[in-house]
């Protein structure tokens, strides 16, 4: 089982060093410390297990050290910056595992540069040595890159060449989406096994400064110092813990404090519950501060990105996810005043933008989403957004013969309105009403509305609403349908649908770049027995099939 | 500009007819005078050196002497004589034609393994620029000024490469040699041996042992491969190369033999009173040097080695003479790896395995050296015997990198290193005990104390010859 949890004290690859207002992160990758055994991790070449210890670490600065306004990366290892991804890693994966291990190498790309660009901890990046391939592409993340120009140092994105794929964690994309290198240029770079060096990387803005060796430190710390300066984090705050979440794994169950996940095998589904607060929300951002990692918002955002995480990489069969909730949903209300009032409030913005990571992550999840909007439910705000991600939902209109409760609702709240954008800049339910601001503006004249099923099926925002005698036979042949499906065609279908609406460097990152390397990963000429990256490493060249496809 | 091409730059790749060549080699010329006044010997413009300068591949072409000022030594270009019909010699295209142009897809390989063993060439002059000073005899001083102008002419042979066949990139690399420095903290050379000083004259005669020979061995391999340009610029330099070990395996050997003197005559087995070097610190360095040259040959299992030999760039030590299939699909090879506190030998694909395979061959060849060096130290009648330690021993790269070794080859704990190393690499008292033996010594004929005269002079001269003129 692939645990997502970390702590810095047990990290084997990275160096978290703190100084003030300036954090280092330094890779310094241990050979022998791959998730799997099969594979040396040698010149800091990563696998799935380095980026879990990265990915903690990028989210422990933004919780646990408010003070920190910069974050360097820089390896430990000489004249290597980092390898990239570890290529034998990749030769003995599964199709499964490679994609699920680009998938989150990128979701942690992004959450860097959602770092830089929203929570005032800007990442610049020290390159001494080679970043080739993954090595770059982390780079790319930063918003600085600094390379030592010392006739030896490059930045290269050797996929093409060396190993017949792609540079598949945003290389492509950032190269003429971000840093607006020319497209021939970026070409001509992409071909070389190399890569650039000095001047001319700089010449062709593949790195933003270049500085001779011994004045690395001091380009570094210029850059960190005004990227602290720039930043709006407090000085004086006190970070608060992400204290170890509680989780109880079974052969057929996962439960939080808050998620709690049902694991059916034969339905190849996962019934993934979440539960509002049961208490009110403290009033104020003291309040929020100290209740810390147990605050809900904070607390359902680590479960359920957990969750997620957990059932991507562990439970591949279970094909489809049914999204449920239950609680009050003036508490959830409550819990999202409570971070909209204060969201000026360090910890309240990391929260928000925590959420919105999550939910992103449940975009771009692999599995059919079918939400279930029954008496009980607590589809409101927040919560609403899991029956926004889904792919259907369905709301009982009415109650259940012998069910006292009364009839299901959902609450739409601001939170629905742009906090938790998707990856295409705009909120669920924009993309949902895409170019019918009518009806985005109907709903929004419904906030804070308790909308039974059919006036919430007026507005538009739940697939269909059965009644209690159709309900059970229609839920469970939508769920028994999906299941009979082609997985890889229902994949390719649900990420077509889900993103509607503009492009932006996520969703190319995750639309275009990705489902080409998927494309490729496939590929004889990548996976084949002569194919580039089985072939790598034996010394055996790579024999391709040329005919253009 | 016009210049009499053979008579400055003796050549025999037709630089005189070559426009594109001459182009940049014309360019680069100022660059490399400026570095080799800059970088090169200290205070050396203005001596007659009796030098030996090659200015043809016929026989006896390569060996012309005569009083020299080294800042007008003729560098030439020198591809030794085409073999008719050559072919690839293994790899993927063993059997075909051999390529008189790069091959496309090759071209970052080949650029790469010129320029590693390019940037060694200039490397050496500039670790050993200040030796001239401590010379211990004018006879050892113009050797070192042979080795100095001999690599310059390395690589001169390797920018011939670069700007020939390797359009604007191959010019820059050629630009970027003369901007890394040994031991620049900025821009320092790209191989890490080659970025420590050499301080004193026994360090430079171990160097030209241990590290030249490693250089004859990559230049062999090199001299393998199916781009035939490289293949006939190394086998030249080689010729030039076997002087350099000689160089270091006579220097040890003269050492060597002045310590026994020395113990013999004052019948001490300490004999650093006398102002000679011990056998227990020339065991030392021995195996410091012979350790870090063992690190040049790169890890055992390597990828890139396997491609380029996969790709017919770079073969193993005489090729041409192993009797196997040349292409090692399925062959294996033996490679050490550590397991828990002990080294065992383990099969692996010959293919990735070509370094070690090399490493073994320079192993062996060292070997040789230390059996002339003992047979003095027997025939003086003292009981001692200078060993190469045992691979594992002070490793930086490979499987032994992380672990620490006596030199016979036991994995031993931090702390017992930490105990016992300065009893098996030089301590700082020992470094400062050779460096103050280190007096100039300029007088023809004589020689420092700590070491014996050669056997016999340069080029038929006698020992006594002024090999060098002060003006």
């Amino acid at each position: 089982m692939i645990e997502f949890s970390r702590h810095p004290a047990s990290y084997r690859h990275w160096k978290l060093t703190i100084e003030g207002p300036v954090a280092t992160l330094a890779m310094d990758v241990r050979e022998d410390g791959g998730l799997f055994p099969g594979y040396t991790l040698k010149l800091n070449s990563y696998d799935l297990g380095v980026d879990i210890e990265l990915y903690d670490a990028v989210q422990r600065l933004r919780f646990e050290h408010p003070e920190v306004r910069a974050v360097v990366i820089a390896s430990n290892k000489e004249r290597v910056f980092c390898a990239g991804a570890n290529i034998a890693m990749l030769g003995q994966s599964s199709h499964q595992q490679k994609v699920d291990f680009c998938k989150f190498t990128n979701e942690t790309r992004n959450a860097i540069e959602d770092a830089s660009r929203h929570s005032g901890q800007s990442y610049l990046c020290a390159i001494e040595g080679t970043a080739s391939g993954g090595g770059y592409e982390l780079a790319l993340a930063t918003e600085h890159i600094i390379l030592v120009d010392d006739g030896f140092s490059a930045v290269s994105l050797p996929e093409v060449a060396l190993l017949g794929v792609l540079p598949g964690t945003g290389g492509l994309t950032r190269l003429v989406d971000k840093r607006r290198v020319r497209r021939d240029r970026a070409d001509f770079f992409c071909t070389l096994s190399e890569g650039i060096r000095g001047k001319r990387a700089l010449e062709w803005n593949l790195v933003d400064e270049i500085v001779p060796r011994s004045k690395l430190k001091d380009a570094v710390a210029r850059c960190a110092a005004a990227f602290a300066a720039r930043s709006d984090r407090p000085a004086d705050a006190e970070g608060i813990a992400l204290t170890p979440l509680t989780r109880a794994v079974t052969e057929d169950a996962i439960a939080y404090d808050h998620v709690t996940v049902a694991l059916d095998r034969v339905g190849a589904c996962a019934r993934i519950h979440v539960a509002a607060p049961e208490e009110p929300p403290p009033r104020d951002a003291a309040g929020i501060h100290a209740q810390g990692a147990a605050f809900w918002p904070l607390a359902v955002a680590r479960e359920l990105d957990d969750a997620i995480l957990h059932l991507r990489a562990n439970e591949p069969e279970l094909g489809t996810w049914i999204l449920t909730t239950g609680g009050a949903a003036e508490l959830v209300a409550a819990a999202d005043a409570a971070l909209m009032d204060n969201a000026d409030d360090w910890l309240a913005r990391e929260i928000t933008l925590y959420l919105k990571r999550v939910f992103k992550r449940l975009d771009v999840t692999s599995r059919s989403l079918i939400a279930l909007i029954e008496p009980g439910s607590c589809f409101a705000g927040t919560l609403l957004e899991l029956a926004l991600a889904a792919d259907r939902s369905y709301m009982l209109d009415g109650a259940f013969e012998g069910d006292s409760r009364p009839p299901a609702t959902l609450r739409p709240g601001p939170m629905n309105f742009g906090p938790l954008a998707m990856a295409n800049d705009l909120s669920r339910i924009e993309t949902r009403f895409l170019g019918e601001a009518d009806k985005v503006e109907a709903v929004r004249a419904a906030l804070g509305t308790d909308l039974d099923a059919q006036a919430a099926d007026d507005l538009g925002l739940v697939t269909f609403i059965p009644d209690d005698i159709d309900w059970h036979d229609e839920v469970r042949m939508a769920v028994e349908a999906r299941a009979s499906f082609s997985s890889d065609a229902l994949t390719g279908m649900e990420a077509n649908l889900r993103f509607a609406g503009p492009e932006t460097l996520e969703t190319k990152i995750f639309g275009r770049l990705s489902a080409w390397q998927n494309w490729i990963f496939q590929r004889p000429n990548a996976v084949g027995e002569e194919g580039a990256l089985t072939r790598f490493g034996s010394g055996q060249p790579a024999r391709f099939d040329k005919s253009r496809v | 500009m016009t210049i009499d091409y053979q008579e400055k730059i003796p050549n025999n790749v037709g630089l005189g007819e070559d426009r594109r060549l001459r182009r940049a080699l014309e360019r680069w010329l100022p660059g490399y005078q400026r570095w080799w006044r800059e970088f090169g010997p200290v205070d050396s413009e203005s001596l007659d050196v009796y030098l030996r300068t090659a200015i043809s591949v016929e026989a006896g072409g390569w060996a012309n002497y005569g009083y020299v000022r080294m800042p007008d030594y003729r560098w030439g270009i020198f591809l030794a004589h085409p073999e008719p019909d050559r072919r690839v010699g293994f790899g993927m295209h063993a059997g075909e034609p051999a390529w008189q142009e790069v091959p496309g897809e090759y071209r970052a390989e080949l650029r790469r393994l010129i320029v590693t063993q390019g940037d060694t060439e200039p490397a050496s002059v500039e670790q050993q620029r200040h030796l001239g000073k401590t010379c211990p005899s004018l006879y050892d001083l113009r050797n070192l000024f042979q080795v100095n102008v001999e690599e310059g002419r390395h690589l001169w042979a390797m920018v011939y490469l670069l700007h020939g066949f390797f359009g604007r990139d191959g010019r820059e690399e050629a630009e970027a040699m003369l901007e890394r420095h040994s031991g620049d903290p900025d821009r320092p050379r790209i191989l890490n041996a080659f970025n420590q000083e050499t301080p004193d004259w026994l360090s430079f005669f171990m160097f030209t042992y241990f590290t030249d020979r490693d250089g004859k061995y990559q230049l062999a391999s090199l001299a393998e491969s199916g781009f035939d340009p490289l293949s006939r610029t190394c086998r030249f330099m080689l010729t030039e190369e076997a002087h350099h070990m000689f160089v270091g395996e006579s220097g040890i050997r003269r050492i060597v033999q002045r310590a026994c003197e020395a113990m013999n005559e004052h019948k001490t087995g300490e004999p650093r009173a006398h102002g000679v070097i011990d056998l227990p610190t020339l065991q030392k360095y021995l195996n410091l040097h012979f350790s870090a040259s063992l690190d040049l040959f790169g890890q055992e299992l390597s990828t890139n080695a396997a491609n380029y030999y996969t790709m017919g760039l770079k073969g193993r030590f005489r090729e041409t003479r192993i009797d196997d299939d040349h292409r090692l699909a399925d062959a294996l090879y033996p490679v050490p790896e550590v397991r828990g506190d002990a080294a065992v030998m383990v099969e692996a694909p010959a293919l990735t395995a070509v370094n070690e395979r090399l490493r073994d061959d320079y192993v062996v060849d060292c070997q040789r050296g230390l059996g002339k060096w003992n047979r003095v130290i027997r025939d003086a009648g003292i009981d001692f015997e200078l060993r190469l330690p045992r691979r594992a021993f002070n490793r930086k790269i490979g499987a032994f990198a992380g672990i620490r070794s006596t030199p016979e080859g036991r994995i031993i704990t931090e702390g017992e290193w930490d105990r016992r190393q300065a009893g098996w690499l030089p301590s700082a008292e020992d470094q400062a005990y050779v460096q103050s033996l280190m007096a100039p010594v300029t007088e023809p004929g004589k020689m420092a104390n700590w070491i014996a005269a050669p056997a016999k002079g340069i080029d038929g001269k006698p020992i006594e010859f002024e090999y060098l003129r002060f003006d």
